[in-house]
């Protein structure tokens, strides 16, 4: 199968033939994507994971989670930035539960939205960007992709948030409401620079 | 601050193939991400195995929109962990899919992914998967449900690394 690649001098020089669906170019190589840092949680459990002294040199942030907890159900996964717990997230959602796909939102919240359960045995996994983290004349808005199969249940989200404050976020605290992570829930905190 | 998003390998077809095997996947990293540009010989349902296990340990909730209406799928049970729903391959254009295995090398969890299909044509696709297993993740083979791959496609497997 061939590939190809138009470009303005393909009119002089016709059109280019590639073996490869890259078409001639370069695969993509990110190379500033930092790990910030990352929590293991051990054995006794963890009612909540925290990050702080976030630095503002990064572009944007990346949450990356595999999460386990006490709490078999459906309760709510959310992050709050800075400690602010007033009213002033506000979260959308598109999902699907295996049969039916459906859409939400909530306004006021005092948490920020990004994932529903927590099982003993099958893990949440969540990859969440906070974009222009650090931008101190905007809002800060979230996207995640999350989601839990139990081999017969299960649901998967795409996220979209805002948290109306415009102070640089330097802080993440990451919770259920319901019940604590178990032992081996895993997070790591990334930046990605401009 | 040490760079944590590394390339593993990368494949391209110079011939059609059934799957593509990535092995021998060290335990340095955090997650993986697979990235997929591939065509097939036929319109070709796509998913994962992992460590050459096709026993029925794999299941996947899927989110599907095809431009006119959204729905939600769910596979149980299957030989493979699946990735797409609309996000499926076929002759000529090119489908571009994304997976994030997430704490592949942990020995003590199940493993889950997300999942990116997308096809230009016919719609797009979120994915949640399951594979039962403990045991961490040493290789992944991308595979299809029927045909084959299609020669110039590209796979490109990356390591997250943690803090």
């Amino acid at each position: 199968m061939g590939v190809y690649k138009l470009s303005a001098n393909s009119v002089k020089n016709g059109r280019t033939i590639y073996g490869s669906m890259l078409a001639g170019n370069t695969a993509f190589l990110p190379t500033d994507f930092e790990s910030i840092a990352t929590v293991s949680v051990g054995s006794g459990g963890a009612s909540n994971v925290e990050f702080t002294s976030i630095p503002s040199t990064f572009a944007h942030l990346q949450v990356r989670i595999m999460s386990l907890g006490s709490y078999a159900g459906n309760q709510s996964l959310s992050a709050t930035y800075n400690n602010d717990t007033g009213s002033n997230y506000s979260s959308h959602w598109l999902t699907g539960n295996g049969s039916t796909a459906s859409a939400g939102t909530t306004a006021n919240d005092n948490i920020q939205y990004y994932g529903f359960g927590l099982w003993a045995s099958e893990p949440v996994v969540s990859v969440i960007d906070i974009l222009d983290y650090a931008n101190t004349n905007k809002y800060k808005t979230m996207r995640c992709l999350t989601g839990l199969d139990r081999n017969g249940s299960g649901h998967v989200y795409l996220f979209s948030g805002s948290w109306r404050n415009t102070n640089a976020i330097t802080s993440i605290k990451i919770a259920a409401n319901s019940g604590n992570f178990n032992q081996y829930s895993h997070f790591a905190l990334y930046g990605i620079k401009a | 601050m040490a760079i944590t998003y590394e390339p593993i390998a990368t494949t391209t077809l110079t011939t059609s193939a059934s799957s593509v095997t990535f092995s021998s996947i060290g335990s340095g990293y955090t997650d993986l991400v697979l990235v997929i540009n591939a065509a097939a010989s036929t319109l070709a349902n796509t998913g994962l195995r992992f460590n050459s296990d096709s026993g029925s340990n794999y299941s996947s909730t899927i989110l599907a929109g095809n431009g006119s209406a959204a729905g939600s799928f769910r596979y149980s049970n299957a030989t493979y962990g699946q990735i797409n729903y609309y996000g499926y391959l076929e002759t000529t254009r090119i489908v571009n899919q994304v997976v994030h295995i997430m704490n592949y090398s942990n020995s003590t969890t199940y493993k889950s992914y997300l999942g990116r299909a997308n096809n230009s044509s016919n719609g797009t696709d979120a994915t949640v998967g399951i594979w039962r297993n403990t045991n961490a993740i040493t290789s992944v083979s991308f595979v299809l449900n029927t045909g084959t791959i299609s020669s110039g496609s590209t796979f490109s497997l990356y390591g997250i690394a943690a803090a």
